[in-house]
């Protein structure tokens, strides 16, 4: 048995779809079943991207009223399966909400989790991930062995986005059940950062500091660097935890993966989490008192 | 106000890791020491308390060999007592597992007001574990909080998003995960450590809680080695290096 229908948790801003779910609509769309995106929320105008990405069906929840995902999406989603409609795999970004919806998923239908990982391939019967590990100096390839549908978690930029799929997109309402005390956490307020310049995440020239510019307020070199490049700043950890910039500055493991034509990094040591989010940069220039730093 | 704090022992991140060449899993046979990253909701918990001005925190970990190290480190911060479970039939558990396993240590810890774990741990980072106990407990949970405080019957965090931050209103019980930077983890004093070595720890099996078959549906296949990026070319600054990187970055044609 191949794959029949492989789903995507599917996230959006309004009406604008995240990348990282047209990245992984595109690569289901090449497993060879049909594809369906699960929205947390509405999907709205991004339906029209799902579909050209590859999504026959959308499924989605409606306005979750500030409830966070992990509960409702979950709860959603095990109602369409047990009416049904069972996916053979299911396929989320190593995100906040996606790893928490996952989460919960894997207990209420009791399957493993394959997480952190960046390539799917399908294998007659056999679903393999690949995931690297030790900063990416290996790749571990896996396997699941039980019941389908299988849980598996895709770090951001593994996959490149492919639009004119030309799918239908048919729009179908997923509401979740009864949450009991499971729902008790509710949103209040939503703060956003103000940026200017390109995303982090998108940006062609990405220049990073770290520890070793001294002190919080060498940060201007670098957010005045990033500006004449038309680039974006972005961090290492041990500053962001130092409270010298926002955690959505950080690079890495838990910060966002980038992949630019051109990373600086400024005083930067190359700490295997925070290699993982910068090692797909085409060029990467190191600035560093340390020769043996990576 | 009772806190339990999940604390993973993990290998000395700041040695090289290594695999078990019969089952590619991660060596846990050297001696474990406390997650750092669990450090930060040992210092929440005990603050928590602290404030509340009663309760006490209660440590719950799964490791193998009887393994204790890292849990007389957060002794010697203050909890008070631990349950850990270590079983041989455990070695090599999926996340899902150690969620039941810590669940079931979390029942036999006593009566609970909030359930404090990392967003993800140095060693295995799936970053599922804490949400995935909040379903088996039936709680509601909050992950990547930066800053917690407790208001009677409620929890409210301040939750990092990619964007910026959430604020979050959570009843309690609750399970709730934090970031590194939460707080500034305290270092044991000399008293602490002292008085940690006669603290209870409460060791288990799983099947002590009450889990008999364990399996999970993973299986590794083979582990190859990703391709090497070249070794780059190292310049030692003169003064003029600035020139060199301008030249590299105009035949990149990003200036
Ligand atoms: C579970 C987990 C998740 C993590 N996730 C991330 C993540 O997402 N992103 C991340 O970045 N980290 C992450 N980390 C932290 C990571 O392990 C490192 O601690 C962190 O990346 C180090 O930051 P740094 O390079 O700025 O600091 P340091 O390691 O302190 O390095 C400072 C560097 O500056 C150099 N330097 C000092 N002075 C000068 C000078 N005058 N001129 C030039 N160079 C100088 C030094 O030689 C050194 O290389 C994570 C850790 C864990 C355990
Ligand atoms: C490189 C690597 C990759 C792995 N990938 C996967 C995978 O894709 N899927 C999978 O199911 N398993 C995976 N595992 C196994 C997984 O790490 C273990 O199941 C582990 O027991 C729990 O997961 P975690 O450390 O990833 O937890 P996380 O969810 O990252 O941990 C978050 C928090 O949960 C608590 N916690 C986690 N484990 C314990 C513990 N043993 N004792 C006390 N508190 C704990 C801690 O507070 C911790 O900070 C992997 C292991 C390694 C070494």
């Amino acid at each position: 048995m191949t794959l029949n229908n492989i789903w995507v948790f599917a996230q959006a801003d309004g009406d604008t779809a995240s990348t990282a779910t047209l990245e992984l609509l595109s690569k289901a769309n090449t497993l060879g079943g049909s594809v369906t995106a699960f929205v947390a929320g509405s999907a709205g105008g991004a339906a029209a991207a799902f579909a050209d990405h590859g999504a026959a069906k959308i499924y989605e929840t409606g306005d979750l009223a500030g409830s966070l995902p992990g509960p409702a999406v979950s709860s959603a989603m095990q109602a369409v399966i047990s009416g049904g409609d069972a996916p053979d795999v299911i396929m989320f970004p190593q995100n906040y909400e996606g790893r928490d919806v996952m989460a919960r998923l894997s207990v209420k239908l009791d399957r493993t989790v394959l997480t952190n990982s960046t390539d799917i391939t399908v294998d007659g019967d056999s679903v393999r991930v690949q995931t690297p590990i030790f900063g990416g100096s290996k790749l571990v390839n896996s396997t699941f062995t039980g019941e389908r549908p299988f849980l598996a978690a895709f770090r951001p930029k593994s996959f490149e986005a492919a639009g004119g799929a030309g799918a239908a997109g048919e729009v179908v309402s997923a509401a979740a059940g009864e949450l009991g005390a499971t729902g008790g956490a509710t949103v209040t307020a939503v703060h956003v950062e103000e940026t200017s310049g390109p995303k982090l995440d998108e940006a062609a020239v990405v220049v990073g500091g770290g520890r070793g510019l001294g002190d919080a307020e060498k940060y201007d070199m670098i957010e005045t660097l990033a500006k004449l490049l038309k680039g974006a700043p972005g961090a290492s950890r041990a500053i962001v935890d130092a409270g010298w910039v926002p955690y959505s500055y950080q690079v890495g493991q838990t910060g966002k993966v980038v992949k630019p034509t051109v990373y600086i990094a400024a005083g930067i040591s190359g700490a295997t989490q925070h290699m993982v989010g910068m090692k797909g940069s085409k060029n990467i220039i190191a600035i560093n008192k340390d020769k043996e730093a990576r | 106000m009772n806190v339990i704090v999940c604390v993973k022992q993990i290998p000395d991140p700041a040695l090289p890791g290594e695999l078990d060449p019969s089952t590619n899993t991660l060596k846990r046979d050297g001696k474990l020491i406390l997650d750092e990253s669990d450090s930060y909701g040992v210092e929440m918990a005990l603050q928590l308390v602290n404030t509340a001005g009663d309760g006490s925190v209660t440590l719950v970990s799964m490791a193998p060999n009887d393994e204790v190290s890292g849990l007389r480190t957060a002794l010697a911060m203050g909890a008070e007592k631990a349950v850990l479970v270590s079983d041989l039939a455990l070695a090599g558990a999926d996340a899902l597992t150690t969620a039941k396993v810590l669940a079931g240590a979390i029942g036999r810890a006593g009566d609970f007001d909030l359930v404090i774990a990392g967003t993800e741990s140095s060693d295995g980072y799936t970053g599922t574990v804490p949400e995935q106990i909040a379903e088996v407990l039936g709680l509601p949970s909050v992950g990547f909080a930066k800053t917690i405080t407790v208001d009677g019957g409620t929890v409210k965090v301040d939750r990092q998003t990619e964007a910026g931050y959430d604020e979050v209103t959570c009843t309690l019980p609750a399970v709730v995960s934090v970031t590194a930077g939460v707080v500034e983890p305290r270092y044991p004093s000399f008293k602490g450590i002292m008085a940690a070595k006669g603290k209870p720890v409460d060791t288990v099996t799983a099947a002590d809680l009450g889990i008999e078959a364990v399996s999970w549906a993973q299986q590794i296949t083979s582990v190859d080695d990703a391709p090497a990026r070249e070794a780059g070319e190292v310049i030692e600054d003169d003064g003029e290096t600035f020139n060199k990187i301008v030249e590299f970055l105009d035949g990149l044609k990003v200036i």
